[in-house]
């Protein structure tokens, strides 16, 4: 929490607010040296100030909401347990190699509801993010979650999962330990743990990283968090040759919270206060908490069998698609007549 | 790319794999209207119809070109016992994807008439030496072998039938990973693929995957991965992150033959490495083993959760 008190660092597109407050700052300081009435001024800016702020943060555009969930002062996984936790209980380590800090998970009591956190973690200053791994996890980190998300099945509780990653890392040693099997083997498995599974994006959704811990029976999303397949970056470097394109790429992708709640790939989207979570830390850990402790209880009336069966549905559904009418392969290319599946 | 490789949009986790690294490996083969081609390996110059009588393998250095997808299914199944399904599916635009250029549904269409296919992968049934089975293909001249909701669903449906007939499925992947024009739906093509396989294994049912040039990316870290066994053919490139992002992430110079089937087969990550003219002979031995007779997979039919052991 120290972390907030310091003065928070204004994102490009929160200028013309910060000018404003620093007016207002000003004209305080100078109603009391020259004990002067300047109420009315104030006031007015004040007003002012309301409405940039309405304007800004009403009409946000996706590359500054991923702007904002990469802001430092972004609320991590852990800063939330914090909040929403009257008991985090750490457990480490895969039992085959080392024991991942950017892929950690717990015991966890989440008002009196006792469950199992797996939550990506990234670091807040330089030997944090460097001890974190920013927040991009290796093998071992997938391998733990497993470990943890059958301890969760064995013992019934259930898994809470907190997705907050750029994407699982690249390396020499990672892929020479098969992060692309460890992912694989955990997005499999999850359809059989035998218990409720909530999957909340924190921040970054950054591919086969996040979805390595992704499958769920719920899919909330924190209002400027972001899912997609791949990084704005990535996406503009392929298609338009240049990173700087990324804003492009991030409108393109469809990978905000309006978008994908609209698409039908996310069930829920968890507000966050005005300008962001970095802003109130608490207000928006109380969201996430109200979103958890609403679905816990939904799923917690449900069988294992119905449970897993629903999780298959919803996944099974995903996907959007035309089946042409009419027999044969390419040649159907041209009937004209086809059934618009829109299957999601 | 700076060394000629078609700049397909072929996407990964974390951007483009590069694909020149593999030495001896295939750019883009320009088959020449003439009879000849020449091996980007050895340079030998070879006559096309001996060449594709021969599996697509050069007669001097073992090299292998890439193959279609028909020519794949051709080489695997036994004359005349493919059924093919789902060929109508087709993609749409479902995020309303375009770039300054071009829609993408027309690039679709444009991919479609250079291939004569519908979509990256072929899906169907039947006998690999007399034995039946699901299989599909994936064919990496369309969009880079990329998957999306098409691809996913033919690939899910092909695992589901063979759950439902009880038959053995095998994938033949190629892929640049998940297709980016389609977004997240691209990424759950990821769970959907790995859900059926899920039930698939629940039904105690075999499932082979083999790699072939290139698979990548989100395929890799969903079913490419999850074969029961998991065969690749020489000289493959395979792997998770592109080797052009490890390098860039990480500033380390990557180990020789890094990411190739040799390198995964001693790294004790895949089965076997197979070539491509003993291929259908490895699968169809494997399979033997693993379907008994049939009588395993009718004898189990409850599912068996596996706890942490």
């Amino acid at each position: 929490m120290s972390a907030q008190k310091n003065r928070l660092l204004p994102l490009e597109f929160e200028k013309p607010i910060v000018e404003l407050e620093n007016m207002l700052t000003d004209l305080h300081k100078r109603a009391s040296d020259n004990d002067i009435d300047l109420s009315a001024d104030i006031s007015s800016l004040q007003g002012r100030i309301a409405e940039e702020r309405s304007r800004i943060y009403s009409s946000l555009t996706p590359w500054q909401r991923v702007q904002i969930v990469r802001h430092t002062n972004r609320p991590f996984s852990l800063d939330f347990l914090k909040l929403i936790a009257s008991d985090y209980t750490e457990l480490s380590g895969d039992r085959l190699h080392a024991n991942d800090k950017a892929l950690i998970g717990g015991f966890a009591t989440i008002d009196g509801r006792r469950v199992m956190v797996v939550a990506h973690q990234k670091g807040r200053d330089t030997k944090e993010k460097l001890m974190r791994n920013f927040g991009c996890p290796n093998p071992e980190g997938y391998r733990k979650a497993l470990r943890l998300m059958r301890l969760a099945s064995k013992f019934n509780l259930p898994v809470v999962a907190l997705i907050d990653t750029p994407g699982a890392f690249p390396g020499v040693a990672s892929e020479e330990r098969h992060v692309a099997e460890a992912i694989a083997v955990n997005i499999r498995e999850m359809f059989g743990l035998e218990v409720p599974v909530i999957a909340a994006i924190l921040g970054e959704g950054g591919s086969g990283g996040a979805l390595g811990i992704g499958v769920a029976d719920r899919v909330l999303i924190m209002e400027n968090a972001y899912y997609s397949v791949i990084s704005p970056e990535g996406c503009a470097a392929i298609l338009w040759k240049d990173r700087a394109h990324a804003p492009r790429a991030a409108e393109a992708l469809k990978m905000t919270s309006p978008d994908l709640i609209k698409l039908g790939l996310v069930d829920e989207v968890i507000p966050e206060p005005a300008g962001g979570a970095h802003h109130d830390w608490v207000t928006s850990a109380e969201a996430l908490k109200a979103a958890l402790i609403r679905n816990l209880d939904e799923l917690g009336a449900l069988s294992p069998d119905a449970l897993m069966d629903g999780r298959y549905a919803k996944f099974r559904a995903y996907g959007r698609f035309q089946e042409l009418t009419g027999q044969g392969g390419a040649e159907t290319l041209d009937v004209p007549v086809a059934t618009e599946v829109a299957v999601v | 790319m700076a060394d000629g490789t078609p700049v397909d949009p072929v996407n990964s986790v974390f951007g483009k794999p590069t694909y020149g690294q593999n030495v001896g490996q295939p750019k883009k083969v320009e088959m020449p209207k003439g009879l000849w081609v020449k091996c980007p390996s050895c340079g030998e110059m070879l006559y096309k119809q001996e060449l594709s009588a021969n599996l697509m393998v050069c007669r001097k250095c073992t090299h292998h070109f890439p193959m279609t997808a028909r020519e794949r299914i051709a080489s695997l199944v036994d004359d005349g016992t493919f059924e093919e399904f789902d060929p109508a599916l087709v993609p749409v635009n479902a995020l309303g994807f375009k770039t300054s250029s071009k829609d993408y549904v027309d690039y679709v269409k444009s991919q479609q008439e250079k291939t004569g296919m519908n979509e990256g992968v072929i899906a169907g049934t039947g006998t690999m030496d007399g034995a039946p089975l699901s299989l599909a293909v994936m064919d990496f001249s369309f969009i880079g072998g990329s998957m999306g909701s098409v691809v996913g669903e033919k690939i899910t449906r092909a695992i589901e039938r063979a759950t439902a007939r009880k038959l053995p499925v095998v994938v033949v992947c190629a892929s640049g990973g998940a297709r980016m024009q389609e977004g997240l739906f691209s990424l759950m093509q990821m769970a959907k693929t790995s859900a059926a396989l899920h039930r698939h294994g629940q039904a105690r049912l075999p499932f082979i995957s083999v790699l072939t040039h290139p698979t990548m990316a989100g395929v890799m870290a969903s079913f490419a991965t999850l074969g029961d066994l998991i065969i690749a053919e020489p000289k493959a490139l395979i792997g998770f992150a592109g080797a052009r992002v490890i390098k860039e992430t990480t500033q380390q110079d990557l180990p020789k033959g890094f990411q190739t089937s040799e390198f995964l087969l001693d790294r004790g990550l895949i089965d076997i490495v197979a070539p491509r003219p003993i291929l259908k002979a490895t699968l169809a031995n494997a399979l033997r083993y693993m379907t008994a007779g049939g009588t395993a997979a009718t004898k189990t039919s409850s599912p068996t959760e596996t706890p942490a052991s």
